[in-house]
C-alpha cells in the first residue's frame, strides 16, 4: 500500500470513560461515533463505510441508521481496530468507500448488554487448555513470562518499572483512571494474581469506546482537524492457544506484523517520536521494543527502567498511561489508535514536542495477533 | 448444590484418538508420514507440509518445564489456588499446556527446564487428563 494517502480525520472517546453504570455496550458505541462525526464536521449520512469488532458492523450499522457500502467485521482481539485503520486505509485507494467509520465500544466493568466471554468445551482452547485452570487473561498473558525473564536476563525490578513509568505518564492525563504515582517496591508488594505478576503489572476494567473516521488524503485537507496521514501499516495472525505460540521469546505476530508497516512507510527506529505498545500486562512493551526492532530484547528492561520512555526520555512510550494506567475495556487498541492521533495532531494532554511520526502497535488475544500503523502529521 | 467442577475437554472426530490415549494411559501425538513433522494439537493433516498421510504414535511422555504461571485469582472452577498453569515441552517437540503435581507450586520448586514425565487423571469415565511430575530419574 502507497504511503500518505490516507488520513484520519475524526477521532474521539467516549464523553465518559471508567465506570460508566448508565450505557450499554451498543450505547457507548453510539456515543463515541457521534462524537467523532462531530469531530470531523459530518454527518452519519457521510458515512459509506464501517468496521468494528466483537460486536457485529450490522448491529451498529442499524442502532446508528448507516447505510455502508463497504463493511469490515475482522475480530482479532484488542488490536481489531489496527487491523480496521489497515483494511479501511486500502479499501478507500481502492475506491471501495470514500469514508470510513470505525468503532469500539466496552461495558468491560459494568458488562451492560456484554455477552460474557466462554470458551466452548469441544473448542481446541477447551479441550487442551481450559482443564489446567486458565481463567480470564490474566491467567493466560503471563504464561511466556518467566522463559522471557531467563532467556534474556530481565529481572522483577525491570517488569515493575513498566507500571511505574506508565503511571508517570497517566499522572499528566486528566482521564487516566490512576494518577497517584506509585515505585517499583510498591509495584512488587501489590496483591499477587498470577505469579510472577502482580494486581499493578495488570490491566485495568473499565468502561468506554472510540471512534476513528478515515478518508482520502486528499479530501482530508478540507476538514478541521489536522489531518493525521497512515504512513504504513501491519497485520498478523499466530494462535488463540497461548501455549501453542511458536516460542516464548518473542511474538511471531508482532514479528510480522512491526517490520511490515516500517517498512511501508520507509522510516527507520530513530525516525519514530512516539511509540504506542499495547500493554495489557507489563511484559508488552518488552516484547514489543524487542520483537518491533528497537533494540535486542535483552536491553528492554533496563532500556525503560533506566527512563528511556517516561516524560523527557528519548522513546516516549504509552503516553496515556496506557491499559496499566488510562483505561483498559477489554480491546485497547482503539485507546492507543486514539493517543497516537491526539500526539500527531499536537493536542495530547502530555504532548510530545514536535512529534512527526508515531508507532501504535496492538496485539489481540494473548499474542494471537497483532496489528501496527505508522502515523504522520506531515505528507 | 454441587461443587463448581473442573472445565471438561469434549473431544471432537479429529482429537477423539488423544482422549483414548490418555484413557489408555498413553500420551499420544501424530507424525507426518511425508515430512516426519511432529506436532500438537491434534488434526488429521500436517501443519507444516499440509499432507493428509499422518501417523499417531505414543510419545515419551518425557518433557521440561517450559514456563508457568502460578494462578492466585481469579482462581477457575474446581482449582484451589494458588496452583500452576505449566507449558510442558516435550523430547519430541511439540509444546502443551499443564498442570505439574507431586511438587510445592512455588516459585522455588518450580524451575524452568527442569524434567518432567507425564502422569494421567481420571477427572470421569470418560475423560483422564494428562498432567505432569518432577521426573524420577
Amino acid at each position: 500500500m502507497r504511503s500518505n494517502q490516507v488520513a484520519v480525520v475524526g477521532a474521539a472517546e467516549t464523553t465518559e470513560l471508567g465506570v460508566i453504570p448508565n450505557a450499554s455496550q451498543l450505547q457507548l458505541h453510539a456515543d463515541a461515533a457521534l462524537n467523532a462525526i462531530a469531530d470531523a464536521g459530518l454527518k452519519l449520512s457521510d458515512i459509506d463505510g464501517f468496521a468494528t469488532a466483537v460486536e457485529t458492523p450490522q448491529q451498529v450499522c442499524h442502532y446508528l441508521g448507516i447505510k455502508p457500502t463497504w463493511v469490515d467485521g475482522t475480530s482479532v482481539g484488542g488490536c481489531s481496530f489496527m487491523l480496521h485503520v489497515r483494511h479501511a486505509a486500502a479499501a478507500i485507494e481502492a475506491g471501495l468507500c470514500k469514508t470510513v467509520l470505525i468503532t469500539h465500544a466496552e461495558s468491560g466493568k459494568s458488562m451492560i448488554g456484554k455477552a460474557p466471554r466462554s470458551i466452548p468445551a469441544d473448542s481446541l482452547q477447551g479441550q487442551f487448555e481450559a482443564p489446567y485452570g486458565v481463567y480470564g487473561p490474566p491467567s493466560m498473558f503471563p504464561i511466556p513470562v518467566l522463559r522471557f525473564m531467563k532467556t534474556y536476563g530481565i529481572t522483577h525490578e525491570q517488569l515493575a518499572s513498566v507500571a511505574v513509568v506508565q503511571r508517570e505518564w497517566a499522572a499528566k492525563n486528566p482521564r487516566a483512571m490512576m494518577k497517584d504515582p506509585i515505585t517499583v517496591a510498591d509495584v512488587l508488594n501489590s496483591r499477587m494474581i498470577a505469579y510472577p505478576f502482580r494486581l499493578l503489572q495488570c490491566c485495568l476494567v473499565t468502561d468506554g469506546g472510540g471512534a476513528l473516521i478515515l478518508t482520502s488524503a486528499d479530501r482530508a485537507k478540507d476538514f478541521p482537524r489536522k489531518p493525521v496521514y497512515i504512513m504504513g501499516t501491519g497485520e498478523s495472525a499466530e494462535t488463540p492457544m497461548v501455549s501453542q505460540m511458536e516460542t516464548f521469546n518473542s511474538s511471531r505476530a508482532f514479528k510480522t506484523a512491526g517490520p511490515l508497516a516500517f517498512r511501508e512507510a520507509g522510516i527507520a527506529h530513530e525516525d519514530v517520536d512516539h511509540l504506542m505498545i499495547y500493554d495489557a500486562f507489563a511484559h508488552l512493551p518488552l516484547f514489543g521494543l524487542g520483537d518491533l526492532g528497537f533494540m535486542p530484547h535483552e536491553e528492554t528492561g533496563k532500556f525503560i527502567a533506566d527512563g528511556n520512555t517516561r516524560p523527557g526520555g528519548k522513546l516516549p512510550l504509552n503516553t496515556n498511561g496506557g491499559g496499566l494506567s488510562y483505561m483498559h475495556s477489554g480491546m485497547y487498541g482503539m485507546y492507543a489508535l486514539q493517543e497516537s492521533v491526539r500526539q500527531m495532531r499536537g493536542i495530547a494532554p502530555a504532548q510530545v514536542a514536535n512529534a512527526k511520526i508515531s508507532v501504535c502497535h496492538g496485539v489481540g488475544g494473548m499474542f494471537a495477533a497483532s496489528g501496527t500503523i505508522v502515523f504522520t502529521n506531515e505528507r | 448444590m454441587a461443587e463448581p467442577q473442573r472445565a471438561r475437554p469434549k473431544p471432537t472426530p479429529e482429537t477423539q484418538h488423544f482422549w483414548d490415549g490418555t484413557k489408555a494411559g498413553e500420551l499420544r501425538l501424530q507424525r507426518c508420514d511425508a515430512c516426519a513433522h511432529i506436532y500438537f494439537p491434534p488434526r488429521p493433516f500436517c501443519p507444516s507440509c499440509a499432507s493428509r498421510k499422518v501417523s499417531i504414535f505414543k510419545a515419551s511422555g518425557k518433557g521440561f518445564l517450559y514456563s508457568y504461571v502460578i494462578n492466585h485469582r481469579p482462581a477457575a472452577p474446581g482449582f484451589t489456588p494458588p496452583y500452576a498453569i505449566a507449558v510442558v515441552e516435550l523430547d519430541e517437540g511439540p509444546r502443551m499446556m499443564s498442570n505439574i503435581i507431586d511438587c510445592p507450586q512455588t516459585p522455588e520448586a518450580l524451575e524452568l527446564d527442569m524434567k518432567l514425565e507425564v502422569t494421567f487423571q481420571a477427572l470421569d469415565d470418560k475423560i483422564t487428563l494428562p498432567v505432569f511430575r518432577p521426573a524420577k530419574e
